[in-house]
């Protein structure tokens, strides 16, 4: 698949990538390396890896991080309640300590976790690692060795290599500085807001009924709303909610009827202070400029 | 090293020729010189990439370096002018080779404001420098350790304004630096002292019962482990402040040295991280970083405004569940006290404890009335004095128990 048919592709998905981002995913296909997005929060980070699963009809399987993300929770773990219970309904089998020890930690007992999971699959799935920027430093480190050889060596039972490389991507938000290491791994594309343009693609693949006219015109105001200065600058999340309850309530353009409009603002100023500052006069100010 | 890479590059099959090769080992220093980080395993991957693209067309290349090259936000907006300069000769004298390429002479030419640098920042830039040669000296360390002879004793109770020789300042250097030890010794304590888990360590426990035949009789315990917590200090080098500010400057360094995960900014007119210049190595590089900190040094105070920038660009990422929020200020405000008020309310929310080290305060009979510091108050955790090491040393016990 070269660039444009992975655009396409995506698009068929609902999702509208730009050439950057189409040119950075072909790249993770070319090198087999992992792609790094960053972005505010609602961009599109984690759509990019959904669509990217359902382009190339494969499983999605994703980790989301937590302060505090560990080797059991990522990679995985023993059913130790199975274990204990198995060991106690064999203890007057008779059965050879060693036999016990070797069946107890067998496949059956192996709770498979994300990691694990994604390079146990025969098809090659995509790997969606979000926010890696929530989890610890200790973690990334468990990750670079992961990403590095796609193999997981466990004590107990062997080593278990990759049956099929999975297409990862990483999501971060940027509330801590991800290490170096982590960072020269991976491929590298900043998300940005959508333009105009391409948000109003985005909505009329992700807005069922929507008109051209009032995606373009929820486009243009959105871009407005993002330059105004807020505590949370709404994504392309919020403008999709909007056009959706738009559609919802028979509204075909955003100048027409403005008392609806404006109690529908709530799908996108999402504080109680961006509430206050975001009144009624900027309101229409905006809607006056994109009419 | 670039003819070793070029070597390297060479032995690795491929359909470009020598030539592209050597100008791909040309722009990879290139990219090293510009502190973009790549290495050889990026080299040999932009070489397959290119091998797999219309070299015709310039632009599809620089988009498929692009992410592969830059590895943060800011790297990958200045890749194209890197590219553009090197590749196709555009804009060569905006983004020609920085300073460190010219040692020595070149600083001097470019920065016009290293000159009326401020005594006290110069002897920082001095400290910077020393910064290395410390670390290499672990025998030191006990020194700075034993710290207080009867000499310092004094020099604790000294204000801060009163210290100008330069053996004091050096004793005080070691004095704060042995501060900053024992805060760095009570965070650690912390985390030793998690002994006794509130949870079952399955794993460990089933290990242990298979001698016992599978009976859990060893019983094991975990517990989330603690970390310390990360200081973010903000510094107030103002007019106002100019007595203390050094000192102040002195301390934060000295501090985040010690204490690598914290982090450090400084405002006066505007506001800046001064992260960069610790973590620079070069001792040139670092001078540079500092003369560009000096850029209005001892102006007018606009803390209200400040700390808004900070609020909007920085805290989300500086401010952690962990950190705890030094503000090292006089709290006089020249702009609007609710600006303030608005962004300590914000900071409030984010950082876990707020430390407000203020020097008047060890003054006698000043009252926090100024209109800044009256609207800072309600969100501020511990009101300190800060005018002497006495007044630091004290700090202690609240780091340690926060």
């Amino acid at each position: 698949m070269d660039r444009q048919q992975i655009a396409e592709r995506l698009a068929e998905h609902g999702y509208i990538a730009g050439p950057d981002l189409a040119m950075a995913l072909w790249l993770t296909d070319l090198l087999g390396r992992p792609l790094l997005l960053e972005g505010e929060a609602g961009v599109g980070k984690t759509e990019t890896a959904k669509a990217l699963a359902a382009a190339h009809g494969t499983k999605l399987i994703r980790l989301q991080c937590y302060e505090g993300l560990d080797a059991s929770a990522a990679l995985y773990e023993w059913n130790y309640q199975r274990q204990l219970l198995s060991i106690k309904a064999r203890e007057t089998s008779g059965q050879d300590a060693k036999e016990i020890e070797r069946s107890i930690f067998s496949e059956e007992y192996l709770l498979e976790r994300p990691l694990l999971a994604a390079i146990r699959q025969d098809m090659p799935p995509v790997l969606l690692i979000d926010e890696v920027d929530r989890a610890d430093e200790e973690f990334e480190a468990l990750l670079l060795e992961v990403l590095a050889d796609f193999q997981v060596s466990i004590p107990e039972f062997g080593t278990v290599t990759a049956r099929s490389i999975p297409r990862v991507i990483l999501t971060s938000n940027g509330t801590r500085e991800l290490s170096d290491a982590l960072r020269r791994r991976c491929l590298y594309h900043y998300v940005d807001y959508p333009s105009e343009d391409q948000e109003t693609r985005i909505l009329l693949a992700r807005v069922p009924g929507i008109a051209v006219t009032l995606a373009n015109q929820i486009a243009r105001f959105v871009a407005l709303v993002r330059k105004e200065d807020l505590k949370k600058t709404p994504g392309v999340a919020e403008s999709i909610d909007w056009a959706v309850s738009l559609v919802g309530m028979g509204i075909t353009r955003i100048d027409a009827s403005s008392e609806t409009l404006l109690d529908s603002l709530m799908c996108l100023i999402k504080t109680r202070e961006d509430q206050g500052n975001f009144s009624r006069e900027v309101a229409e100010r905006l809607i006056g400029k994109v009419a | 090293m670039n003819r070793d890479e070029l070597q390297t590059l060479l032995q690795t099959p491929h359909a470009a020729g020598v030539a592209f090769v050597r100008r791909v080992v040309g722009f990879m220093r290139n990219l090293r010189d510009n502190s973009i980080a790549v290495g050889l395993g990026e080299a040999r991957d932009a070489l397959n990439v290119a091998g797999a693209l219309d070299l015709s067309r310039p632009g599809q290349l620089r988009a498929a370096w692009k992410p592969l090259l830059a590895s943060r936000r800011e790297e990958a907006q200045r890749f194209d002018t890197l590219f553009d300069a090197y590749w196709l000769r555009r804009g060569v004298k905006s983004a020609g080779r920085p300073a460190s390429a010219m040692p020595g002479a070149g600083t001097a030419k470019r920065s016009p404001w290293l000159a009326p640098m401020p005594e006290g920042l110069a002897a920082i830039a001095d400290s910077v420098s020393r910064a290395s040669a410390d670390q290499a000296q672990p025998a030191d360390r006990s020194r700075l350790e034993r710290g207080g002879a009867s000499k310092a004793e004094s020099l604790a109770r000294t204000d801060f304004r009163h210290l100008d020789n330069p053996d004091d300042l050096a004793a005080l250097d070691e004095l704060v630096e042995s501060l900053a030890l024992s805060l760095r010794r009570q965070l650690e304590r912390r985390r030793k002292a998690a002994r006794k888990g509130e949870q079952l360590d399955l794993r460990r426990m089933l290990h242990a019962s298979i001698p016992h035949g599978g009976e859990p009789i060893e019983i094991y315990r975990k517990r989330a482990r603690r970390r310390p917590l990360r200081p973010v200090l903000v510094l107030d080098a103002s007019g106002s402040m100019s007595q203390y500010s050094a000192i102040f400057l002195r301390f934060m360094l000295a501090l985040l040295k010690r204490l690598p995960e914290g982090e450090g900014y400084l405002f006066h007119t505007r506001l800046v991280e001064i992260g960069p210049v610790l973590r620079e190595r070069r001792r040139v590089k670092a001078l540079e970083r500092l003369s560009l900190l000096a850029e209005g040094w001892g102006g007018g105070t606009r803390i209200g405004e400040c700390l808004a920038t900070f609020v909007k660009h920085h805290a989300h990422r500086a401010l952690r569940g962990r950190s705890i929020l030094f503000i090292l200020s006089d709290g006089y405000d020249t702009g609007e006290p609710a600006v303030l008020g608005k962004a300590m309310q914000a900071l409030a929310k984010r950082a876990r404890r707020i430390i407000w080290l203020n020097p008047l305060l060890g003054w006698q009979g000043y009252q926090p009335v100024a209109g800044g510091m009256a609207a800072a108050l309600p969100h501020v955790d511990l009101f300190a004095p800060a005018h002497n090491l006495q007044s630091l040393a004290a700090l202690a016990p609240h780091l340690a128990r926060a």
